[in-house]
């Protein structure tokens, strides 16, 4: 069945609120306007105001109040709009829901579900272009979940809303209006491997999010040139399934990693250090890195374009190790 | 003045303040051995706040608290033994060590924290209550925090939604005068702490926090109001911290005569006063009060003493609940099953 990424991560929430009278959704815009990208659309009407929360713009106090929620026996799903103002919650996300059972030596569990967009390429400029999942996947205690497919839009939400730990989702928000096929029967997908989404052996192209796609159009032009690139989408950063990264690079003995963030303290720097500490002796070439240019995000279509990783850039990247 | 409250109640107000004091005042002796590290926060000063706060909660309500919170934990219930093996960073401490001085935790006293973000506790302890209003719990969430927080943004969104919401949460602002150093007057252009809560559309006293039964008469009331289901009820205490913020804190923000003149306020000694007037405390009273709290001391110190360490093979135990491929197949299974 074909539906939008939108669709799918409605019909998640929409099954996880029939499925489980714990679970409510709070958030800026998340019922009368229903949504800022649509993705809870109808539900004030079929779910009530108790349930579906408009809150103020407070995103440091929606958070922590997820938090707390959580703590009480519900299983809050907070949206903050996008990931440029989760920076307003920081403090709760990292000093609040990821250390709790840790510091409370395991007596207290944060069952919490925090679902953002996140990515440029929509000419929104600065500050509405932010990738930042990576700073995220830096922090012990959560789960940072990447979901690129509908059947990862949809799935992801019905299974972290089962983790007695707190789970991030970062909607890259081109993706809202991309189609794609619903895998039968999917209800729930696993979270803790890394899929390869398409086979190859010359060249790994490790990814996630967003950048998912791009990458598949990059390894298909490449198949032009008679390179066949293997492309892993990485779908959960914390905790990284470093297994399918090393199968792949130790059948291809080559990496490029492509991160709409910045190259500088990159997620993909990480994923680069994990191959070179467990991989090192299998590499044919260094590890290369695609991520963004080192720049707030321009208005400009033509300057954004040249500052985030395309499918050119990548395919480019790719010749230039093979060379 | 006319005490309405019987012997066994008033000494029971004294036992706790006392107990605070002793033990912090042992706490502070053992951070000057070696034996505790890191931040050590004291209340000394601000007793009456907790101990005539506290006991208006019943076992369901819940506390969250600060950096400086021994003393709500203890007033709450939590053993001083496992508070004190908290502070040695033991094995046996109130969060098996991990967390110290300003991370007490007690699940089964709902006693959330110990969070040591100035504001931070405010948006959990709106949490809290919003999970209780919507599971239709009369229960009660009580929220601690400090004059500085009012500096902060959470105060204000937390303050607005609990009040937006009608979610049945008791801020108490323990109004101590100071932010660590910076005066109240030289942080807030408006310093009636009271009247920022009222603008929010939210009851608001302001109370002599050296004054045991005032507080223990303001918050009953505010308690009982936010359990009818009145929505929020702000208290601002008015009381003084009279030790150093920290035990690193030269203190030069202050005059010791104006310590000097708050000690003259001391809330034990003004207790103690009451109580005689009343002719409910005797000289003997207090000698086997003092006796049984300083041997409650001396026994949460050997308890400390005698407790483990956390084993290094337990590091990073706790960090999330299992790893999270453990729990794949089972999740699965059962969302599976359920369709």
């Amino acid at each position: 069945m074909n539906i939008t990424y939108r669709e799918a991560v409605r019909s998640g929430m929409r099954e996880a609120l029939q499925r489980d009278p714990r679970v409510f959704l709070m958030g800026e815009d998340v019922g009368r306007y229903g949504g800022t990208y649509a993705c809870s659309k109808g539900f004030l009407d079929e779910f009530g105001p108790e349930r579906i929360r408009d809150t103020p713009l407070s995103e440091s106090t929606f958070v922590g109040a997820g938090i707390g929620a959580a703590l009480g026996g519900m299983r809050p799903i907070v949206e903050v709009m996008t990931v440029n103002f989760s920076l307003l919650a920081l403090d709760q996300i990292m000093n609040n829901a990821a250390t709790l059972r840790h510091m409370s030596g395991g007596q207290f569990s944060v069952p919490l579900v925090v679902r953002m967009a996140t990515g440029a390429g929509r000419q929104v400029a600065a500050q509405h272009s932010h990738s930042l999942e990576g700073w995220y996947a830096h922090i012990p205690g959560i789960t940072v979940l990447t979901p690129a497919t509908v059947t990862d839009a949809r799935g992801m939400l019905l299974t972290a809303l089962e983790q007695p730990d707190p789970v991030f989702i970062f909607e890259h928000a081109y993706l809202y209006s991309m189609e794609g096929s619903l895998e039968e029967g999917s209800i729930a997908v696993e979270i803790s491997h890394a899929a390869v989404r398409r086979i190859g052996k010359d060249v790994s192209l490790l990814t996630f999010g967003g950048s998912l796609w791009k990458t598949l159009a990059a390894a298909t032009q490449l198949a032009q040139e008679g390179i066949e690139a293997e492309v892993v989408d990485l779908r959960v950063l914390r905790p990284l399934d470093h297994d399918t990264i090393l199968t792949s690079v130790r059948k291809t003995h080559r990496a490029v990693v492509i991160d709409e963030a910045w190259r500088t303290g990159s997620f993909a720097a990480e994923v680069s250090a994990v191959i070179m500490e467990q991989a090192f002796y299998e590499l044919d070439a260094p590890v290369a890195r695609m991520c963004s240019e080192e720049v707030p995000i321009p208005y400009p279509k033509h300057l954004e374009e040249a500052a985030l990783p395309s499918a050119e850039k990548i395919a480019q990247a790719v010749r230039r190790l093979l060379r | 003045m006319t005490v309405s409250m019987t012997r066994e109640q008033g000494l029971e107000l004294l036992r706790q303040m006392l107990r605070i004091r002793r033990f912090e005042e042992r706490a502070a002796e053992l951070y000057q051995l070696g034996k505790i590290h890191g931040f050590l926060h004291l209340y000394i000063g601000e007793e009456a706040v907790a101990a005539g706060s506290i006991p208006a909660l019943t076992q369901d309500d819940a506390v969250v608290a600060t950096y400086r919170e021994h003393g709500h934990a203890l007033v709450r219930g939590t053993s001083m033994r496992s508070l004190m093996a908290e502070l040695y960073g033991k094995a046996t401490g109130c969060a098996r060590g991990r967390g110290g001085s300003m991370h007490f935790f007690d699940a089964s006293r709902r006693f959330y924290g110990g969070l040591a973000i100035v504001g931070g506790g405010l948006p959990v302890a709106v949490g809290l209550a919003l999970a209780d209003k919507l599971q239709g719990r009369a229960r009660v969430t009580a929220c601690y925090f400090g004059d500085g927080a009012v500096a902060e943004g959470e105060f204000h969104e937390s303050l607005n939604l609990a009040a937006l919401w009608k979610l049945p949460v008791l801020f108490l602002c323990e109004n101590n005068l100071y932010a660590m150093g910076t005066a109240l007057a030289r942080h807030q252009s408006q310093p009636d702490i009271a009247g920022k809560a009222r603008a929010y559309a939210m009851t608001a006293h302001t109370i002599d926090g050296m004054d045991v039964l005032a507080v223990e008469a303001a918050t009953g009331r505010a308690v009982e109001s936010i359990r009818q289901g009145q929505g929020p009820c702000f208290l601002e205490y008015r009381t003084y911290r009279f030790r150093a913020h920290s035990m690193y804190d030269a203190e030069l923000y202050r005059t010791k005569d104006e310590v000097n003149e708050w000690k003259q306020r001391d809330p034990i000694a003004l207790f103690q006063q009451t109580l005689r007037a009343a002719g409910l405390l005797h000289d003997e009273d207090e000698e086997q009060l003092e006796t049984s709290i300083a041997a409650e001391v001396t026994d949460a110190v050997a308890f400390a003493e005698a407790g483990p360490w956390e084993p290094v093979e337990n590091l990073t135990k706790d960090v999330y609940s299992r790893t999270v491929g453990d729990q794949q197949s089972a999740i699965n299974e059962k969302l599976n099953a359920d369709r």
